[in-house]
Order: C-alpha cells, then structure tokens, then sequence
C-alpha cells in the first residue's frame, strides 16, 4: 500500500542523507522524497511517499524515529490529509497546439508561467494522480521536459505535526 | 572560564567523563590532541598496531565494563581501519566513541591528504555521527557522543574533528547534563503492557524465557534470575546473553539456535508463551521465522529499542523499557498479587524438558590420539574456576566457547555475535585485561581468527597484559570447512590454513611465552602451567585440534529450530 510519511527533523548537515540512507541500507522503497526547512528554521520538514505492508511501514516508522535527527514521524495516509505535488512542464505551442494546450491547462487549473513564440511552461499544483492524468491528456509528442517536487501533505483540520 | 584549544578541549572532556584508557593511533591530523595527551597523565592512551584493534579494545572494554570505551584515530586511512570495529561494537549495541581527525575545514572536499569522508562512510553502521566544523561545538558535542552512545539502546557514536578545530581556541565550558529535543529514550515500560504480560506468564503451561544481550548491556541479570527463580520456568540465554542467568543452573537450559542445546531449541519450538527479554530473535537464533511461527505461542517482548519489537517475529505484548526497570515491575505484580504460576502444568512442562535434555547433545566422543576441542574448554572451565573473562573471535572454537564454558555472571564473555568479526578476540582480551587487572583474561581463538589482529601481541607486550591465548588449531578454517563439509559435498574451497606460522616462536618473538600441546594427556598440565606458573605473563597455548571435530548440535541456514542436526557421535 501506498503511504505518505511525514518527518520533522533537525535541519542540520547530513540529517536527509540519514533518512535517504536508512531507506537504501533497509531496501524499503522510496517513490518520492521532499524536503525544506519549516517556519522554524532549525526544523526540516520531510515528505516521503513509500509502499510496503503493514509490518514493513511499521518498521520504517520504527527506524526513522531511531534516527537521532529526528524528532517525530507520522502517517499521513493514516487519516485525512492533502497532498499536493507541484509540476513545471514544458510543451511545444505552435499552431492550432497553442490553443489546445491552452484549454487543456484550464481544464487541469494549469497557469502558464513561461511563454515564447514555441513553447509554453505550464505549473500544475495538484495530486500526483492528477499530474499523471495531465501527462496523459496531452499529445505526448508535444512535451518537451517535465520536472516534478514530489509529494508535500499535511493532514486535515486539528491534526497538525509539530515540535 | 579558560581559553583552551579544541586538543585541550578533547582532552579535558574526556577526563570530566572519567575516561580511563583511550586506545588509539597517531597521525596529522590528530597530533594537536597527541600533544595534549602528553601533557597530562590522567587518561592513559594504549597504542594499538592497527587501529580496527583501537575500537575492538574499547569496545572490549566496554562489554566488560557498563563504561564507554573510546578511541582515537587519525583521518582517511586511521577512520577507514576503525570501520569494521564501528560496525561490530554496532552490531552487538556497545557504547564506544571512536574521536577521528579531519584535514582542516577549509581542504574538505579537496581530495586532502587522508581525506575521507568519516562522516558519510561510517553513517550505516554508527548510533549518531558528528562532524564538528567549529570549537565552539565541541564541547556540547563530546558530551552528547557519550549521552547518546550509553543511553536507550547503547552503540557507537564517532566525532569527527578537523585539525584546525583541533588548533582553534575557545572558551571551555562542559555541560553537566544534555537535553535533545529529538533524543528521549524510554526506559519505564507501560505498566499496562506489564500486567498484560505477568498475567499471560501466570496463565502460561509451557512458559519459556529467552535473554539476549540487552539483559547484559542494561545490567538486568540480578533481575532476570530473581523473576526467572519466583516463576520456576525455564530459561535459555542467547550467545550474546550468556552469563545474564547463571549457567550452572538447573533452570538453564543452555543456548538457543544454530548452535543450542536440543532442550533450549525445543523449548523455545513447543512452549506457549515465551518472554523475550532484550532478544531479538536473530536468524542464527530462531532460524527460519516462518516455521518458528508455525506453531501458536503467545509472545511477550521486552525491549529498549521499539524497532526490535515484531521486526522479524509478531509480538503479541510489546514492552519497549529498559529492562530491569521493566522486570522489576514484574516482581512488584507478582509480590503483590502472591501470584505462582500453574504447578501441575509447569511440572509437566519440566519432565518434557528433562526428556529432550537426557538426550545430552553436547556429548562428543573423546580420542586418546587427538586432542578434541570441546575437551579444552572443558578443561579450560576447570582450571580457571569458571571465574576467567574469555573472550572469542568467530567461527568453530567461538561456539564451543560458548557451549562448554558454563558462565555464571554477566560481562565475563566476550564476543562478535552480530557481525561476525574474526579477529576481536585479542584486542577485546586487551580491553577487559586493563579495565579488570585482577581478574583472568581468556582469548579462545583459532589459527585463522588470531592471524587477523595478530599484531596486537605486541601492544599486548608493551602493557604486560597477561592474557592466556588458547588457540584451537586444525589447520582449517574451521566453520567454514563444516559448511563445505556438510552442504558443499567436502569440497574445502580454500578454507585450509597452510604455511601457518610457529605460533610458539611467534609468540616468544614478541617477547611472550608459547606452549604447544600435542596430545590429550598434555592438556591439563599446559593449562595449569600456563595459568599457574606464567600468571603473570602472555601465554599463547597452540593447541594442535582434531581436524574434523564439527559443532553440534546445528541447525541449518534458513532451518526451523526442531530440525537440528545432532552429532554423529552418539
């Protein structure tokens, strides 16, 4: 099962390398991985979208929160939550294509952030799910790069992660 | 306050924590904190040959100890040769904390002389690391290696210092205790999980009580004997564990595992509720998991570290605690409620563990013209009163150690259990010898484990540590000629040990007393002669071994514990 793991760790040197290490030395599997300081800047926030079963999500819970760097660990999956994840893409946008690829960022609440007589660049902000859907939406011949964040969550109403 | 160099300050941090023995190396990149070694004479440095001997003897050290063991080494080439000394002591959770030199802040990432990155290269296998870029730090940060490397689950902790904090000067002040907001180990068990536990061990009809080395590293053995005696049941302790319930106790049933008794391993199979105390249910313990769990039993675990707990087995009561703090909860409930466990049942239990226990798996056929190995450690249990530290290194003659040396208290046996590593005997001899100069020190090893960190007999020398070597020789590498022996058709793939050296004029090179012993009827009188006449000296005993005496009883890799091989002996 799919599973977003949120970390609030010291924003210290090596501290990512400690997480990204576990992850390797243990083969739990890594399927995105974000990280930026918090509004407190000696903290960093971690977001990690692993999948395994119980008792091996159990046991990445377990190991992260052994690593001394780290101050707590939670599921987010585990109840309700948003995750977001953010896209740059950018698409060839000639022709009748401008129009389309227009539409098409509407359609998905794109904004087009970078435009030239050939190309657009158009941010997404939404669900991986989502992006993928774009990414399937549009003429694949028509795409020239995407870059993705990876996943970013935070759980819903009064469940906060904090120090 | 004073100003003092960061050397200074390594220094003086480590006399504040009351260390004793530092066993290191020098080389550029520590020589500041050399130089402030020399001029003081309160913490005493051994100079080892090779610095993985560095780590093993502090962390040998340690495991006798309950103290943090530290090293002292140089950048690049003196970190990488701590490597596999960082690892053991991680494998087995020993607090040691190895200080390694760093070139200079500014030629990091330069591909420096002896640049290596400590910091990354020792990450997988250390408790916490530090790379301290200011003098500032240093201080607070020595201070936390050894919080951190002797509190909730103990293991290494490394400090990298570049020179020139070495060189830089500060104001020196040590913290009296440390606070970190992302470091809280627990230590009291939930007293819930605790009543859960008393009253499913009340309830047991064929309880089981397996220890490991958390039992050892906690100091929990007086507890685990006293609960162990109030319920009546019976117990096994792990390789690790040995010495935390007393061996010569009718209640022990020996080992468990690859390598346990026939009445520990089915035991462990067929009870119905088992108490894991700072255990971990390792492979070479319960072999393969699905077949252990195969059969129902209902689990209670005790353990400090929570990633311990259903790691490999399910548990049903999880306790994460320190481990006599959480058994002596149990001895509260059961004082309390004047509980006994079911009589009838639990005699029951005892005739069935009698019956597998006459089978007597540890008989081996003694010869007239060969000594057998497990003859040596009887004999060598006989002549030291059982009362010797012993250390081991790894393979055939670390088993036979540990089966047929009966250890009554905890910290008197020493050894690699989670890595494996040939080669710790001597250096951990070391280490015990100088924390414990009046007590025995036993290093059990074989010609090809001894050649691993041989060159320790000479620092050995140079601090007259009267350590007694028994070297059970058979010109093979022995455990690994058993494998090849019984799953690889006898094809012995370069495990033979040709070309060995004379280990008795090896030993008198360096300046030591060697014996051989040839024969059977030799063997008391060496062992006599060498405890007795050379008390005071190293004495290497080249004990020339059957070649093909094998360990048993023996569950095969990726086994279930009641499928053990017994010895053809019998």
């Amino acid at each position: 099962m799919r599973h977003i793991i949120s970390i609030l760790l010291e924003n210290e040197a090596g501290a990512l390398s400690r997480v990204a290490g576990l992850f390797s030395a243990r083969a739990y599997n890594i399927e995105t991985l974000t990280v930026a300081p918090t509004e407190d800047v000696s903290l960093s926030r971690l977001t990690i979208v692993t999948s395994g079963t119980d008792a091996v999500i159990e046991q990445i819970t377990k190991q992260l929160n052994k690593l001394i760097d780290v101050i707590k660990v939670v599921d987010l999956s585990e109840a309700a939550h948003i995750e977001r994840e953010l896209m740059l893409i950018k698409v060839r946008a000639i022709g009748k294509d401008r129009e389309e690829v227009k539409r098409l960022a509407d359609i998905f609440r794109g904004h087009i952030v970078d435009v030239t007589e050939s190309t657009y660049v158009i941010e997404l902000a939404a669900s991986g799910a989502k992006l993928d859907s774009f990414i399937q939406a549009i003429d694949p011949g028509l795409i020239l790069e995407t870059v993705r964040t990876g996943v970013c969550g935070i759980g819903r109403g009064e469940r906060i992660l904090k120090v | 306050m004073t100003m003092m160099t960061g050397a200074e300050i390594v220094i003086r941090c480590l006399q504040e924590e009351k260390v004793e023995y530092v066993f290191g190396y020098p080389g550029g990149a520590v020589l500041h904190i050399y130089d402030a070694l020399f001029k003081q004479d309160q913490i005493k440095h051994v100079l080892v040959r090779h610095e993985q001997a560095a780590v093993h003897a502090a962390d040998g050290l340690a495991r006798s100890t309950h103290k943090v063991g530290v090293a002292l080494v140089t950048s690049g080439p003196g970190a990488t040769n701590a490597v596999t000394g960082i690892a053991t002591a991680y494998m087995d959770s020993i607090p040691v904390v190895v200080i390694s030199g760093q070139v200079p802040n500014e030629y990091i990432g330069q591909d420096a002389f002896q640049e290596c990155d400590t910091v990354g290269i020792t990450r997988p296998c250390v408790k916490h690391n530090f790379l301290v870029n200011d003098v500032r730090n240093l201080a607070l940060t020595i201070k936390k290696a050894f919080y951190i490397a002797n509190s909730g689950r103990p293991g290494p902790v490394v400090i990298d210092i570049p020179k020139d904090v070495t060189a830089a000067k500060c104001r020196f002040e040590y913290p009296e205790t440390v606070q970190m907001r992302s470091y809280n180990p627990v230590v009291k068990g939930h007293l819930g999980q605790i009543k859960k536990a008393v009253h499913l061990l009340l309830e047991a009809k064929r309880p089981m009580i397996y220890s490991g080395g958390g039992v050892i590293l906690s100091n929990g053995s007086e507890q685990l004997t006293r609960l162990t005696r109030r319920l009546g049941f019976p117990i096994t302790n792990t390789l690790m564990g040995l010495g935390a319930y007393p061996a010569t106790d009718r209640q022990f049933l020996g080992m468990p595992g690859m390598h346990g008794t026939v009445e520990a391993n089915l035991a462990m199979q067929h009870c119905d509720v088992l108490l894991a105390i700072g255990a971990r249910f390792d492979d070479r313990v319960i072999g393969n998991p699905l077949n252990f769990a195969s059969l129902p039993r209902r689990i209670i675990h005790v353990d400090i570290d929570p990633s311990s707990i259903s790691k490999r087995v399910q548990v049903d009561v999880p306790i994460v605690g320190n481990v006599p703090d959480v058994l002596d909860e149990m001895l509260k409930l059961l004082d309390a409620g004047n509980a006994v466990p079911e009589a009838a049942a639990l005699a029951d239990w005892w005739r069935q563990i009698e019956e597998w226990r006459a089978k007597e798996c540890m008989k081996y056929r003694r010869r007239k013209s060969v000594i057998m190995p497990q003859y040596v450690m009887e004999k060598l249990y006989e002549v030291t009163g059982g009362n010797a530290i012993v250390t081991s290194d790894v393979g055939q003659h670390q088993m036979w150690a540990a089966q047929y040396y009966k250890f009554d208290q905890p910290r008197r046996w020493l050894n690699s259990g989670g890595l494996g590593t040939m080669g710790v005997g001597l250096p951990y001899a070391m280490g015990a010898a100088l924390a414990h100069p009046e007590m025995t020190v036993v290093c059990v090893t074989g010609e090809g484990s001894i050649q691993m960190c041989i060159q320790e007999l000479s620092t050995a020398k140079q601090f007259r540590l009267p350590i007694k070597i028994i070297n059970l020789n058979n010109r093979y590498l022995g455990m690994v000629r058993q494998w090849q022996e019984m799953f690889y058709g006898s094809r012995y793939s370069e495990s033979y040990m040709d070309s060995l050296p004379d280990f008795v004029k090896l030993a008198e090179a360096y300046g030591h007393v060697g014996i051989r012993v040839e024969r059977p009827e030799d063997v008391d009188a060496a062992l006599k002669k060498a405890f007795i006449d050379h008390k005071d000296d190293l004495v290497f005993m080249d004990f020339i071994t059957d070649q093909k005496a094998n360990v048993f009883p023996m569950v095969a890799a990726g086994k279930g514990l009641a499928d053990m091989i017994l010895t053809e002996d019998l």
